[in-house]
C-alpha cells in the first residue's frame, strides 16, 4: 500500500498532464460542418449525416434559451424570436418597421366598422412536413388557440377570460378554401395588425395531432426555416426552407445559440463562434467600433424609459410640483448615462411612430423656476422615495447610476430622494402595489394603442403614475376603431397633448439596444420590437 | 457498520422535510409572483389572475405545500410553472453536466491538493512550499468570474487553444445514453468525442478547481505537519523505516481525516456554487438553471432542486463519515 500508492498518485497526475497536452495540441474545435445531434430526450438515436464541410451555417448567440418552439403558449421575446423563423403569420412585420405586410394572407379588408375581417390567403404554400396549407388550417390554430387559458398571449390581445376564451373573435369561418372570414363582438381596426405577432403563427393541424403535448419542441410552420434540433439551453439549429414562398434564406443552417453572459457572448463572436449577437454591453461598443472585423448593428428604438410620479401622494397630485420635478432635471444630461444609445424622450410613444407628435416639447431645465414653483405650491423642501430595479432594461441600462443622478438634480431644489433599489420582480411587486412615489418604469410595444392601454389607461396595473383622463381613453379607443390612417394619427397626436399637459411622467429616453456582428453581414435590418425573421441577411 | 448507514440514512428523512419546508416557504415570503414573472411585461391582469388559477397559487400556501409533498412522495417532482415540463425531465437534462463538471472540479482538487500539501509540508520552507502556498492563496482570492473571463479570452480568443463554451463541439457526434459526456464516449468507444469532451471541461472544470484545490492543499499541508510532529514518527524514524514510507504510509494516513472532511464539504459546495462559471462557459447545467427559476419564481423548480441538492449533500457527508472509519488511526508497528 505504500510505493504503490504514491505511484498510484504519480501516474494519476502523469494522465491527468498528458490529456491536457493531447487536447491542447490538436486546437479548437471549430465547427465548419454540420449534423444531427440529439434532441433533449437523451435516449434518442442520433442520425449520421454526411459532413459536407461546405455548408453556411449562420449562428446567433443570445442570452436565454426559448422556453418553448411553440410561440402561442409563451409571451417570452427569446421563445418568439426562434419560433419567428419556423413561422408565418397571416401577415408580417415590414423589414426593420412594425408595419404589416401580406404573409400567409395576400390581402385583407375589413367592413365599416372593423367587425367583419376578411383576409384572402396564399394558395401555393406547404407545411414544413409537406402539409397544404389552406383556410382550414387557419380555423383550427384559432379554435386552438381559444380552446384554453394556456394560450395566454391570444388571451391578452383578443380580451378572453374564463367565461369567455374566444375574447372578441367570436367567429371564424372559411368562404372558401382560401378565404377566412372573421367575426368580431366589438370593432377593432387593430386586428390585421395584430396578426403579425409571433405568437399567432400558422401551425401544421397534422403536426398538432401527432406530437399532442410534445408539440412545443416539433414545431412544424411554414416559414422560411425548418425545425431541425433543439438541445436544451445550448442551441436550436433550422435549415433553410427551399420552398419558401417569400425570400428563401442564401445560407443552409440557422443555429440560435445560447451563451448566458453578455460577456462571454462578446468573446464568442470575437472569436468567431457567433456571427451575430443580441445584447451588447454598452461598454464593450468601443472595442466592437475599433475593430475592423466586427460592427454595431442597433435596433431601432421601440421603447419609452421614464419616472412615473404617482398622483396619488398628496404632493405629486399637485401639477405644479410635478412641473417643478421635470424643470429641475436635466434629461439631456441624462443622456450621457445611456452611452450614446438613448435619445430624450419628449412623449409617451417613440418616435419611430408616424402617430408621435412632433409639435410637442420637452419642459425645459430651469432650476431657479422649479425651485419657485415648489415654494408657491408650499413646499421648502419634499421626500421622495423612488423606486427602481437592480439589473439594466432595454429602455434604462443603467438604472442605479440613473437613479442616483436624478437624486443629486432633486437635491439641488430640496427634494429629498430614497431610492429604493431591487431585483425586477420585486420591484415590479411593490410598484404594482402602489407602494411608491418616483419609480422608474419602461415599455416597448410594436403599435401606439399599447403604450397607452399599459401605461395611461384607467385602472392598467401597470399605470403607475394612476394618471386618469377620460378625454385620453377615449381618444385612444378611437384611435383602435378608426381604420383611416390619418384620423388615427390625429387621435394618437391628441392624446399626447393632453398627456404632455398634465405631466405625469418625466420623460427620459428611448433607447436603441445594440447589437454586434461579423462586418460581412449584410441586409440585416432588426425591427423595433425585438425579433425579426433571418431569412433576408446573407454574410 | 451496516446498523450505522441505515440509522443515518433514516435520519435523511427529517432533515429533508426540514429542508423542504424551509425552501418553500422562502419562496413563497418573498415578494414577487410567478405568473406576473412568466407571462412577461405585456400581460393585463385578467391574464395573469387566469394563469395564477390554473397553477393553483391562490390556494393557502399550506395547501399548496401538502400537494407538493404528496406528489413528491409518489416520485413527482411537480412541473415547471415557465416550460410545462416535468422537474424531472428538466433536471434529468441538465445535472449530469453539472454533476461531470463538479466531478471534474474536485477529482482534480482532490490529487494535485493532496500532491501539493504533502510535498509542501514535507519540504516546508522551500521554494516549492513558498510558490505552492502563494498559489493556493490566489485560487482562494481570485472570484472566479474575472479568473473565467481573463482564462476565456486568453485561451479562447488569443490563443484558440482551448474552446469557449458548451460541452461538445457542433461537429462532433456522440451518441448519447446517460448524458455524462465522458461517460458515453467511453461506452461507446468514441475517442475523437472523448478528447473534444474532455478540452470542453478543461477551462471550467480547471477555474472551478481552484478554490477547492487551494483549500484541499492547505489543509493536508496543516494536518500533515502536525502529524510529522507526532511522537510515533520520531519513533519510525528512529526504527531506520525509509522516509518515504513513514510520509505515505503513516503520516498520510492519519492527516487525511480533517482533509477528508474538507474534501467531503467541498464537493457539497461545488454541486451547488457552479453557478457563475456556468453562466461565463455557457455550461448547460442545472446551476444557472436554478438561478433563472429563483429570479423567475418558479417555485416547483427551486423546490426540487434545493431538495435534490439536500440529499446528495447528506450522502456525499454520509460517504465521508464512512470513509473515516477506514483511515481511523491504527498504527501499525512493524
Amino acid at each position: 500500500m505504500n510505493t504503490n500508492y504514491k505511484s498510484l498518485l504519480v501516474s494519476i497526475s502523469l494522465l491527468l498532464m498528458l490529456s491536457v497536452i493531447s487536447a491542447c495540441g490538436s486546437g479548437n474545435g471549430n465547427s465548419s460542418s454540420s449534423q444531427n445531434n440529439n434532441s433533449d430526450d437523451s435516449l434518442n438515436d442520433i442520425e449520421q449525416t454526411d459532413n459536407s464541410g461546405d455548408e453556411k451555417i449562420f449562428t446567433f448567440g443570445r442570452g436565454a434559451d426559448s422556453i418553448s418552439l411553440d410561440p402561442s403558449i409563451v409571451m417570452d421575446g427569446d421563445s418568439f424570436y426562434a419560433a419567428l423563423q419556423i413561422f408565418d403569420g397571416l401577415v408580417n412585420y415590414k423589414e426593420g418597421t412594425t408595419e404589416i405586410e401580406p404573409g400567409l394572407a395576400t390581402e385583407w379588408k375589413a367592413n365599416d366598422d372593423a367587425t367583419i375581417w376578411t383576409f384572402k390567403l396564399r394558395e401555393d404554400v406547404q407545411f414544413h412536413d409537406g402539409n397544404t396549407f389552406d383556410a382550414e388550417d387557419v380555423i383550427y390554430n384559432f379554435e386552438r388557440w381559444a380552446s384554453s387559458g394556456e394560450f395566454a398571449f391570444y388571451g391578452s390581445i383578443f380580451k378572453a377570460s374564463e367565461s369567455n376564451l374566444k375574447g372578441i373573435v367570436d367567429e371564424v369561418k372559411a368562404i372558401n378554401d382560401y378565404e377566412v372570414e372573421f367575426i368580431l363582438s366589438e370593432p377593432n381596426a387593430m386586428f390585421a395588425k395584430s396578426l403579425a405577432i409571433t405568437a399567432f403563427g400558422i401551425s401544421s393541424p397534422q403536426a398538432i395531432e401527432k406530437y399532442g403535448d410534445d408539440y412545443f419542441k416539433n414545431p412544424v410552420g411554414t416559414g422560411p426555416f425548418i425545425f431541425e434540433s433543439w438541445k436544451t439551453d445550448d442551441r436550436i439549429t433550422m435549415k433553410k426552407n427551399e420552398n419558401y414562398y417569400g425570400d428563401v434564406p442564401k445560407y443552409d443552417k440557422l443555429v440560435f445559440r445560447v451563451v448566458p453572459d453578455n460577456s462571454s457572448r462578446f468573446v464568442e463572436l470575437q472569436s468567431g463562434e457567433l456571427d451575430l449577437m443580441d445584447s451588447l454591453n454598452p461598454e464593450d461598443l468601443d472595442k466592437v467600433e475599433s475593430d475592423d472585423s466586427l460592427q454595431v448593428v442597433t435596433r431601432p428604438p421601440g421603447n419609452v424609459g421614464y419616472m412615473a410620479m404617482n398622483m396619488k401622494h398628496e404632493a405629486l397630485s399637485k401639477k405644479e410640483v410635478r412641473e417643478a420635478i421635470n424643470l429641475a432635471i436635466d434629461v439631456d444630461g441624462l443622456m450621457a448615462l445611456f452611452q450614446g444609445l438613448g435619445e430624450k424622450a419628449i412623449n409617451p410613444i417613440p418616435p419611430i411612430f408616424d402617430a408621435f407628435n412632433d409639435d410637442i416639447e420637452d419642459y425645459g431645465y430651469d432650476v431657479e423656476k422649479a425651485k419657485k414653483l415648489l415654494n408657491d405650491a408650499g413646499y421648502e423642501s419634499l421626500d421622495l422615495t423612488l423606486y427602481t430595479f437592480s439589473s439594466p432594461r432595454i429602455y434604462m441600462p443603467q438604472p442605479k447610476i440613473t437613479a442616483q443622478a436624478i437624486q443629486e438634480m432633486l437635491g439641488q431644489v430640496d427634494i429629498n430622494i430614497e431610492i429604493i433599489e431591487s431585483d425586477f420582480d420585486t420591484y415590479k411587486d411593490s410598484v404594482q402595489n402602489g407602494d411608491h412615489d418616483l419609480a422608474f418604469h419602461g415599455f416597448a410595444n410594436a403599435d401606439p394603442s399599447g403604450f397607452f392601454d399599459f401605461l395611461l389607461a384607467k385602472g392598467s396595473i401597470d399605470n403607475i403614475a394612476y394618471f386618469e383622463s377620460d378625454e385620453v381613453d377615449e381618444l385612444v379607443k378611437k384611435a383602435k376603431t378608426e381604420l383611416d390612417e390619418e384620423k388615427r394619427i390625429d387621435y394618437y397626436k391628441e392624446a399626447q397633448q393632453i398627456v404632455h399637459d398634465e405631466i405625469p411622467w418625466v420623460f427620459i429616453a428611448n433607447v436603441s439596444p445594440p447589437m454586434a456582428a461579423k462586418k460581412e453581414l449584410i441586409d440585416y435590418k432588426p425591427i423595433p420590437v425585438g425579433s425579426e425573421k433571418f431569412n433576408k441577411l446573407d454574410f | 457498520m451496516l446498523n450505522y448507514i441505515i440509522r443515518r440514512l433514516s435520519l435523511l428523512i427529517p432533515v429533508l422535510i426540514g429542508v423542504s419546508f424551509i425552501a418553500f416557504s422562502l419562496m413563497h415570503i418573498i415578494p414577487g409572483d410567478a405568473a406576473q414573472s412568466i407571462l412577461g411585461d405585456a400581460a393585463t391582469e385578467s391574464q395573469i389572475e387566469l394563469l395564477r388559477e390554473e397553477l393553483g397559487l391562490n390556494d393557502p400556501y399550506l395547501v399548496q405545500y401538502g400537494s407538493y409533498l404528496s406528489d413528491i412522495i409518489r416520485g413527482d417532482l411537480g412541473t415547471s410553472l415557465k416550460s410545462k415540463e416535468s422537474v424531472l425531465t428538466e433536471l434529468k437534462n441538465r445535472l449530469p453536466a453539472t454533476i461531470e463538471l463538479a466531478l471534474f472540479a474536485i477529482l482534480v482538487a482532490i490529487i494535485i491538493g493532496l500532491i501539493v500539501g504533502v510535498i509542501s509540508a514535507v519540504k516546508k520552507n522551500s521554494w516549492i512550499d513558498q510558490i505552492s502556498m502563494t498559489g493556493a492563496l490566489f485560487g482562494l482570492s481570485f472570484p472566479v468570474f474575472w479568473i473565467g473571463l481573463m482564462a476565456l479570452w486568453l485561451f479562447s480568443v488569443k490563443l484558440n487553444l482551448l474552446p469557449s463554451s458548451g460541452r461538445i463541439s457542433e461537429d462532433v457526434n456522440l451518441h448519447i445514453i446517460t448524458n455524462f459526456y465522458i461517460l458515453d464516449s467511453v461506452i461507446t468507444g468514441n475517442f475523437s468525442a472523448l478528447k473534444d469532451t474532455i478540452k470542453h471541461l478543461l477551462m471550467p472544470g480547471l477555474i472551478l478547481s481552484a478554490t477547492p484545490l487551494a483549500i484541499i492543499a492547505r489543509m493536508t499541508k496543516s494536518s500533515m505537519l502536525e502529524v510529522l510532529k507526532q511522537d510515533y514518527i520520531k519513533t519510525a524514524h528512529a526504527k531506520g523505516l525509509q522516509n518515504k514510507y513513514i510520509i505515505f504510509r503513516h503520516a498520510l494516513k492519519n492527516a487525511l481525516l480533517p482533509v477528508v472532511t474538507v474534501i467531503g464539504i467541498q464537493f457539497g459546495f461545488l454541486l451547488g456554487g457552479t453557478v457563475i462559471t456556468e453562466t461565463i462557459f455557457s455550461w448547460p447545467g442545472v446551476g444557472r438553471y436554478v438561478y433563472l427559476s429563483v429570479l423567475g419564481r418558479d417555485y416547483p423548480v427551486v423546490q426540487s432542486v434545493i431538495l435534490i441538492i439536500a440529499t446528495l449533500f447528506v450522502l456525499v457527508n454520509l460517504i465521508t463519515d464512512i470513509l473515516y472509519k477506514y483511515i481511523n488511526p491504527k498504527i501499525k508497528y512493524n
